[in-house]
């Protein structure tokens, strides 16, 4: 796939080929990519959020984080490990998501682009 | 040379004799560059994630988080929480799109609609600071732990020490390139879960598996009662050390997935969904390891003696780990004790070989792909002279981290890679990110906010109380910072960059995008949009 080569021509990549306009405007991919924001905007924001609130907490909320839950565990170490529990939830629910709703929408956008190679040939 | 020292360093060479046996292995299998840079794109998800938890869980995790949890109590755990939400970023922003956009490098996605000469210049800059100030820090925990096992605290010891971890991972890296380091990895990941797992549950037996016990007997034992177990040991004492606290916590969070080394193993993969895959078995496997870092650094806190206690202290932490694993299998002078020190110590060796083989791959392929072919050449090299130049480059870097390694000796572990990922998450994260989401984002974005990431980021350092102006230590009357104490340069207070590098970044990437004239590479937007999110046209795999 030489049209497809980074680079050349060399100071800035010319376009490489009108079929990526036309995939751009499928339904497919209008569809993929409002799907795929729709998920990971709000998710960063979310997990980011979340984590930042731990950080200050261990801050600023030092007698909160302090209070003695069972024996000598204590909010901060729940917290902690509340994040491990979030983080793990996260990329689970990411995945199934993706392969749920992303993938297809994908592979379709890739069988059309290699039919459209072929079909030229 | 007595037994113990003689079983150390029969598990050390052993651990030299696999790897470089996996490497002339590989060597066989490596025919041209994107075997060479990229593994064949033949490894699949679980191997990939496997190798980038090896690229990750380093000595600085292994020995520098345990250690600074033994030492400072709960402040320690923050690394351990950062360095895994971090991955989110990576899974949910940057894998899959950057396997499918790029070729071999961070900057081939950059390069995709920018002006390229430019860019690959910047990023290959960034690649290589990035690269080195993080094989310090593996290269000082060679030197710690090979000075301790071998029982001597000369200079000399140490400094053979780091140039032969130099030496082997230039070995590895331009015999083996990215198949023979990915395999290393693989192995170091399996071996390093393997050993943590043994003393996890060899110290958790010691309480009866109750964590609330050991979380007593680590805070009673530490003379700090439970402010131990509480936030604000090391990082409360001032508002300024709290306002650092918060300036790591943000470097962790965003650094991981600005990284060079792991970037370049999602190209290593066949297609952007192993590369999703990939993170996701890495996200496991590191999220198991840092909660086995937890009851490591408790675990020393709790069940190390004074005397060894104060062995760690010297060493910045970095010695915990293995001090716990020779008391959990019977202490100082017991066969058990000595059986599972050089156990742990050669999984510790294991995992520096295979994290400076990494970074020293990352930055001489993105010397040779970037700046040379990309750069110098404007593309017309052959094959065959940029894999030359990459193996000439891996050389170069490694002999400049050899020379850095030597003075940089006295700093924890875990604090230097702090400090790379703020340099990461300055330097690269910023044009990675609006390079994807962002239409109007350019070629002076671009520069602006990398090389305004990573001048901010090292300057910033530089006048930081790292450098100088701490003083002495009134108890042991050492210079705690780098720079003799007759030098004081420092103004910046804060030991961390980030708080200010990172949003400068960003704000400088979207500043140059607005005030460039240059026009907008709309189509080839397009393109990379959709080629990110579908795969189509995305590099392939090679087939043998």
């Amino acid at each position: 796939m030489t049209d497809t080569d980074p680079q050349k021509p060399h100071e800035r990549a010319a376009r490489h080929d009108p079929i990526y306009d036309t995939l751009h405007q499928e339904p497919d991919f209008v569809e993929l990519r409002r799907a795929y924001r729709a998920f990971v905007f709000p998710a960063t924001i979310a997990f980011l959020s979340w984590y930042l609130l731990y950080v200050v907490m261990s801050n600023w909320a030092h007698d909160f984080m302090s209070h003695q839950l069972w024996g000598n565990i204590n909010v901060a170490l729940v917290f902690g490990l509340l994040q491990f529990v979030t983080t793990f939830l996260l990329a689970w629910v990411y995945s199934r998501y993706s392969t749920g709703r992303l993938d297809p929408l994908a592979r379709r956008l890739d069988e059309q682009y290699i039919a459209e190679l072929e079909g030229r040939r | 040379m007595d037994g113990d020292q003689l079983l150390t360093t029969a598990l050390f060479l052993g651990v030299v004799a696999i790897t470089v046996g996996i490497t002339f292995w590989a060597s066989r299998q490596t025919a041209g560059a994107t075997d060479f840079y990229a593994g064949g794109r033949g490894f699949s998800g679980v191997q990939n994630g496997l190798a980038i938890g090896g690229d990750y869980m380093s000595a600085a995790s292994f020995l520098g988080i345990s250690g600074a949890i033994a030492l400072s109590g709960y402040d320690g755990f923050l690394y351990s929480i950062g360095f895994l939400v971090a991955w989110l970023v990576a899974l949910l922003l940057v894998a899959e799109m950057l396997r499918n956009a790029g070729r071999y490098t961070m900057a081939d996605q950059l390069a995709f609609r920018l002006r390229q000469r430019s860019v690959r210049t910047a990023a290959a800059t960034s690649t290589v600071v990035v690269s080195i100030f993080y094989l310090l820090a593996q290269m000082v925990g060679a030197g710690a732990l090979v000075a301790l096992l071998l029982d001597v605290s000369s200079d000399t010891a140490k400094n053979i020490t780091i140039f032969a971890v130099g030496a082997l991972m230039i070995f590895y890296v331009t015999v083996g390139g990215m198949k023979g380091t990915t395999w290393v990895q693989i192995v170091k990941a399996v071996l390093l879960m393997a050993g943590s797992a043994l003393i996890v549950v060899l110290v958790l037996a010691e309480f009866g598996f109750n964590l609330s016990d050991l979380l007593g007997t680590a805070a009673s034992n530490s003379g700090k009662g439970q402010a131990f177990l509480e936030p604000g040991l090391k990082y409360g004492v001032s508002d300024t050390s709290k306002i650092d606290f918060l300036s790591l916590g943000i470097a962790l969070v965003l650094g991981t997935a600005g990284l060079p080394h792991i970037l370049i193993r999602f190209y290593t993969v066949p297609t952007s969904r192993d590369a999703r895959k990939s993170v996701l078995w890495a996200i496991g496997l590191i999220g198991v390891f840092y909660l086995f870092t937890l009851v490591l650094g408790f675990g020393a806190a709790a069940l190390l003696n004074k005397g060894d206690m104060a062995k760690v202290v010297a060493s910045g932490g970095n010695l915990a780990s293995p001090l716990l694993a020779q008391n959990v299998g019977g202490g100082d002078g017991s066969t058990g004790g000595a059986v599972l020190l050089a156990l742990i110590s050669a999984v510790a060796f294991a995992t520096i070989l295979a994290v400076v083989a990494g970074l020293t791959l990352t930055s001489s392929v993105s010397v040779a792909h970037d700046l040379y072919n990309g750069v110098l050449r404007r593309g017309e090299a052959s094959e065959g002279q940029e894999l030359k130049v990459a193996r000439w480059a891996a050389l170069i870097i490694g002999l400049i981290a050899i020379l850095l390694a030597i003075p940089a000796q006295r700093l924890n572990v875990a604090f230097l890679v702090a400090l790379a990922f703020a340099v990461a998450a300055s330097a690269n994260l910023p044009s990675i990110v609006y390079n994807m989401f962002w239409k109007r984002f350019n070629t002076r974005g671009a520069l602006w906010s990398i090389y305004g990431g990573l001048i901010s980021s090292v300057g910033l350092v530089i006048f930081s109380p790292i450098m100088s102006g701490k003083g002495v230590d009134p108890v042991s009357g050492k210079n705690l910072s780098l720079l003799p104490t007759s030098i004081d340069i420092s103004w910046f207070p804060l030991e961390n960059p980030g708080i200010v590098s990172i949003p400068l970044a960003f704000f400088l990437g979207w500043l140059g995008s607005v005030t460039s004239k240059e026009p907008d590479a709309v189509e080839r937007y397009t393109e990379l949009e959709v080629r990110a999110l579908s795969g189509a046209g995305s590099e392939k795999a090679v087939v043998h």
